[in-house]
């Protein structure tokens, strides 16, 4: 099977959905003449040309209505944020608009948009670049939320997201882009909503998403080699949330760990632990322990930095405390 | 300064009006906005008597305004609005009972009760809403644009808006990019004076605020709001240049609301006083189209008679619609929340 990285995954589920379907448009800033700003899609324009693949003015508000104007008459735009830092000054467009208007229209006005963009810290880029906004749009009814972690996920998501007839906000990560996974060169779609057992174990549960998938594998491999075996549930769609997915797995295992980018407070793994105490009281042998973000803005300086992200370290010491074994 | 560049425009647009001649034209335009006018006069008694709730903002002495835009459309044509949509979803030819229970909150109603009075939808006449932040509908507008050249076709969009909008940062990037982009859009601010009670001059470091066009490359324009012929005229070479040349249009309509910003508010008070809600007010615009037509020999006080009297009938059946129309089973409360994809 072919390996392809993350950009190019995301960048093939585009462009095939563009050639199938010529209501698909690309717009957003830096996706045509520069090629893309993490050049997911390089090539567009020469392929598609300016109609459908739209340089816009630094103007998130704007060119984010745009696409809702756009998709309330019927075409299917993929609106790209360079980063959802900036989205932030788009918010108004799909909270009050794209995730409302098939609602408050009584039906009438169906919203087949995508916001997608890169979510979450990379390296160093300080407090304004280095956010991750899921459990914000996850908390909006008439958005749909996805965080796809790996390659082959992206795609497939990413095309169910485009075919989707309501408005799907795609959670990419800077960090995400260059990795690589197989992909095949076949079409296939994921379909939203499902999460996947990316690692089969009997002793504790990671629960993540996006970017942490990684660390969740790797936490796994590292704790298989002391013998202790990790469910790793990859959510891959935020909202709606693959419930049963969480309940079978913490089921299982009768201990959890949630791990995540964003912050505490009112995160989406306060969600995940608020279905875990409904649905599986009477199996947890331990309380559920989470892992993210630190509560501050992130900092510049490296080592401070480092303190204030979720990372390996953390995600083990997190499963040996629901294991008793510290 | 404002005052007498306003009136000069009123007369050459009022000069223009007198040209106009059709009587059955001139019928339709006074049956359109009489009943709006009749319309909302019901929806403030309904209002009072708890049976519309919520915000309720009613457009009664713009009716013009609607009207004449509106009138120079085809029905392929999209429109979108602001809060103050009961007007021009009316003129936009939606049925009185569709927009009556709508704001009963009824199962009948445009928007299966889901919107209410700032949120009228319709498909069947490509109405595209009502919306309840200001400012946010106009990038929309600009998409809908955006959309019509996309798919090559001749088809514009009206995009009503109330003169405060013109302070917002939304406004701004939605213009700019239907001037960089050459939209078929047809940008109409109804210039109303105030922004709930905050006088235009107290927002806006200009005052003929259709100048802000020049930032866009836009052809701007401005004419007087409550003479529907001047409205018709305006938004006439607005719409064509829009279908034939794909150029969008910055338009100023000076109107004035004869009541409260909205149904919680009193009609005059700190921000306005009396004296000059009587003194816009001599200039209804009703009013002005039926003194036109009567001067002219097009309407008897008879056939006057007539028309209110079916108008009025016509709005009481809308309320009668309304009441009887089943109030929402609790089961709607999860439905349109997501649509079924069925590409």
């Amino acid at each position: 099977m072919p390996v392809i990285t993350y950009r190019d995954a995301l960048g093939a589920a585009i462009r095939e959905e563009m050639q199938r379907d010529d209501r698909v448009f690309l717009m957003g800033e830096e996706v045509a003449v520069y090629q893309g700003a993490y050049k997911v899609s390089k090539g567009f324009l020469q392929e598609f040309g300016e109609m459908r693949v739209v340089d816009t003015p630094i103007t998130e508000l704007g060119f984010a209505g745009v696409g809702v104007g756009a998709a309330m008459v019927g075409l299917r735009p993929v609106i790209e944020f360079m980063t959802w830092n900036f989205a932030l000054l788009a918010l108004d467009q799909v909270v009050n608009a794209a995730a409302k208007m098939l609602y408050m229209s009584g039906g009438q006005y169906k919203m087949p948009i995508v916001f997608r963009g890169p979510n979450g810290a990379a390296l160093q880029l300080s407090a304004q670049h280095s956010q991750a906004w899921e459990s914000w749009l996850a908390h909006i009814p008439g958005l749909k939320v996805i965080a796809p972690g790996t390659p082959y996920d992206a795609k497939g998501l990413l095309k169910s997201a485009i075919r989707d007839d309501n408005p799907v906000c795609v959670l990419e990560g800077e960090m995400l882009y260059n990795t690589k996974g197989e992909v095949p060169d076949e079409e296939y779609l994921i379909p939203l909503g499902k999460a996947e057992l990316k690692r089969e174990g009997e002793h504790c549960s990671i629960i993540t998403h996006g970017k942490m998938v990684l660390v969740a594998l790797q936490a796994a491999d590292q704790l298989a080699k002391e013998g202790i075996n990790i469910d790793v549930v990859d959510l891959r769609t935020i909202r709606p949330m693959d419930v049963e997915a969480i309940g079978e797995s913490v089921k299982k295992t009768n201990r959890a760990v949630v791990l995540e980018e964003g912050w505490e407070m009112c995160g989406v793994g306060a969600q995940v632990v608020d279905y875990i105490q409904r649905d599986c009281f009477d199996y947890l042998d331990a309380p559920v322990v989470r892992v993210h973000q630190a509560d501050t803005p992130m900092p510049y300086a490296k080592g401070l930095e480092k303190a204030a992200k979720p990372d390996l370290p953390k995600a083990i010491a997190a499963v040996r405390k629901v294991m008793y074994l510290d | 300064m404002t005052a007498t560049r306003t009136e000069k425009k009123r007369k050459s647009d009022s000069a223009a009006a007198t040209q106009q001649g059709d009587p059955t034209l001139n019928l339709e335009l006074l049956r359109s906005m009489l009943l709006q006018r009749r319309f909302e006069e019901r929806c403030a008694e309904a209002y009072a008597l708890g049976k519309i709730g919520g915000f309720c903002h009613l457009y009664i002495g713009q009716e013009a305004v609607s009207t004449g835009a509106l009138s120079m459309l085809r029905p392929d044509d999209y429109v979108i609005t602001t809060y103050r949509d009961h007007g021009p979803a009316l003129a936009r030819g939606m049925t009185p009972r569709a927009v009556m229970a709508e704001l009963f909150g009824r199962q009948d109603g445009c928007a299966r009760g889901k919107g209410g009075s700032m949120h009228m939808f319709d498909t069947n006449t490509n109405f595209l809403g009502g919306h309840g932040i200001v400012g946010g509908h106009v990038p929309i507008a600009t998409g809908v644009g955006f959309a019509i050249k996309y798919r090559g076709g001749d088809q514009v969009i009206v995009c009503f808006m109330g003169e405060s909008v013109v302070n917002t940062g939304a406004f701004h990037e939605a213009l700019n990019m239907a001037g960089l982009w050459k939209l078929p859009c047809v940008f109409i601010i109804e210039n109303n004076r105030y922004g709930m009670g905050t006088a235009l001059e107290r927002a806006s470091a200009i005052h003929d605020i259709y100048e802000r066009g020049a930032a866009y490359n836009m052809p701007r324009n401005q004419c007087d709001g409550q003479d529907v012929f001047a409205v018709r005229q305006a938004v006439g070479e607005a719409v064509e240049r829009a279908r034939k040349e794909q150029i969008p249009t910055l338009l100023e309509v000076r109107t004035y609301r004869f009541m409260g910003h909205s149904m919680s508010d009193a009609v005059s008070g700190t921000y306005r006083p009396k004296s000059e809600l009587e003194e816009y007010m001599k200039r209804d615009p009703i009013t002005l189209l039926r003194t036109h037509m009567q001067e002219a020999g097009q309407l008897t006080d008879e056939q006057l008679q007539k028309l209110d009297e079916e108008l009025k009938a016509i709005v009481q059946d809308s309320w009668d619609f309304a009441e009887s129309s089943p109030e929402l089973p609790v089961e709607a409360l999860y439905e349109d929340v997501y649509a079924d994809t069925t590409t």
